[in-house]
């Protein structure tokens, strides 16, 4: 091994699958997680032990849904005593004036809440859930009156694309100091509903324009993270900010992942917390080594000048579009199998199909 | 933002934000929500002072004492790096 083997920066703790909505887009994998495997209170303390230890900074509470697991708060407050910068990642529906008092007692630093769109009726067909939107409401009204900082996350696709300047304007009426117009990445359930999410690329361009628009009528008072479809960019993205450098993600079971997504990845184990320190997963386990720095690279990432900036873009994306998790990322303009991501973008239907729900396989497992 | 930035404004961190040594690298860190950001050395000598008691004026009068520079040159950038930092929504005063 030539690469050097840094310190993680960031952990996201998958906490469960378990959610009250069910929006197509989810990032989890598709098999999801049933309750029972989930790891116990004392094996995310020593998780969140075991990653301050090695360096890591933030640690973002996620799932599924985090706020279904009633051992939140003394997560948070274990995570805050290590001195850990906690975020919680929510939907905001199970968020309300019983809940989170015991998060603000437990030191939590910051909300990034989800909105499926401004316009309530859709919204609340994405998510699946009806009275979601109020919940979600009154979820923001009560971080900002905490005075606790709040980002809301708007994920953008084909049916909510033209409301991203009143998302904007929303954001700033809700009180949120950040907002993310994250564009739908197409892995898991995303990928699955890939032909019913992708936008168009004039939806794109006026999202891009309605972006920087925003950036500029209201500098100083609201941060926007913006995310693209890379599926109509030239370079890929610098995914995770390079395989194994700064980023642990660990699922409800306790499995230690390079990102959400790896579970895709074939012909690897998948090195888990019960039964491994994450210090050794992180250094040596072969998940984490086979796309770390740049000796795994084919060409043309080998011989490429972008090579340690984007890092041959992401694994599960070329697994996705290549059938090979170590080829160029094909949304790469010198990639050899670039030509798949123009047909995929090229045959886009002109009605969007209908979405196929994140939902648990009910025959094999409870829901919880 | 900025206007009215002062001598007297007190300077305190965003909710949220804070300075933190990072025992592993051996760094200053400023983390804040989903972010953590780099202070250059100096930026990383200014915030330590940040307290929520201390104006401006004082933390200038702090550093120039320390480092044995004029207060008005010292003053200059502080004023331009608080400013900065107040529209990044770090500090507020």
């Amino acid at each position: 091994m030539t690469e050097t083997i840094l310190s993680p920066m960031s952990l996201l703790a998958e906490l469960t699958h378990r959610c009250p909505l069910q929006c197509p887009y989810c990032s989890n994998p598709i098999a999801l997680e049933p309750r029972r495997n989930e790891l116990s209170t004392q094996e995310w303390i020593s998780v969140l032990d075991q990653a301050s230890e090695m360096g890591v900074l933030q640690v973002h509470f996620s799932g599924g849904e985090p706020m279904s697991r009633p051992d939140l708060p003394e997560l948070v407050r274990h995570a805050v005593g290590l001195g850990l910068y906690t975020n919680l990642i929510t939907s905001g529906v199970l968020l309300n004036e019983k809940t989170f008092p015991a998060l603000v007692a437990a030191g939590l630093d910051h909300v990034q809440l989800s909105f499926q769109d401004v316009d309530t009726a859709n919204a609340e067909h994405v998510g699946g859930m009806k009275g979601a939107q109020a919940r979600k409401m009154e979820a923001a009204r009560l971080v900002v009156a905490d005075g606790m900082p709040l980002t809301l996350n708007f994920v953008i696709y084909r049916e909510n694309a033209d409301r991203v300047p009143q998302m904007l304007d929303a954001a700033v009426e809700m009180g949120a100091r950040r907002v993310e117009i994250a564009h739908t990445q197409y892995y898991g359930w995303g990928l699955a509903n890939r032909a019913a999410l992708m936008p168009t690329a004039r939806q794109l361009e006026q999202t891009t324009q309605a972006v920087e628009a925003a950036r500029e009528k209201y500098a100083g008072r609201l941060t926007i993270d913006y995310v693209t479809p890379d599926y109509y960019a030239d370079r890929p993205k610098p995914c995770m900010g390079g395989w194994g450098r700064r980023f642990i993600n660990i699922s409800p079971s306790g499995r230690v992942l390079p990102c959400h997504a790896a579970e895709t990845i074939p012909n690897v184990a998948f090195p888990d917390v019960r039964h491994d320190t994450l210090a050794h997963i992180w250094r040596d386990s072969p998940l984490f080594t086979m796309f770390r720095g740049t000796d795994w690279m084919p060409q043309p990432c080998r011989g490429c000048d972008q090579r340690e900036k984007d890092w041959g873009g992401c694994r599960c994306q070329a697994l996705a579009l290549a059938g090979d998790a170590a080829a160029t990322d094909p949304v790469c303009s010198r990639a050899p199998d670039h030509e798949r991501v123009v047909r995929v973008l090229e045959t886009l239907p002109v009605e969007p199909p209908p979405f196929r729900y994140r939902r648990y396989a009910r025959a094999t497992d409870e829901v919880g | 933002m900025t206007t009215g930035l002062t001598d007297d404004s007190v300077i305190r961190f965003a909710r949220g934000v804070r300075l933190q040594h990072d025992r592993v690298r051996e760094r200053w860190i400023i983390q804040a929500p989903e972010r953590a950001f780099i202070p250059d050395p100096i930026a990383a000598e200014v915030l330590k002072l940040v307290d929520g008691t201390r104006t401006l004026g004082q933390i200038v009068a702090e550093l120039a004492t320390r480092f044995a520079a004029p207060v008005d040159v010292i003053g200059h950038d502080v004023h331009v790096m608080v400013s900065d930092l107040i529209t990044r929504q770090v500090l507020v005063a």
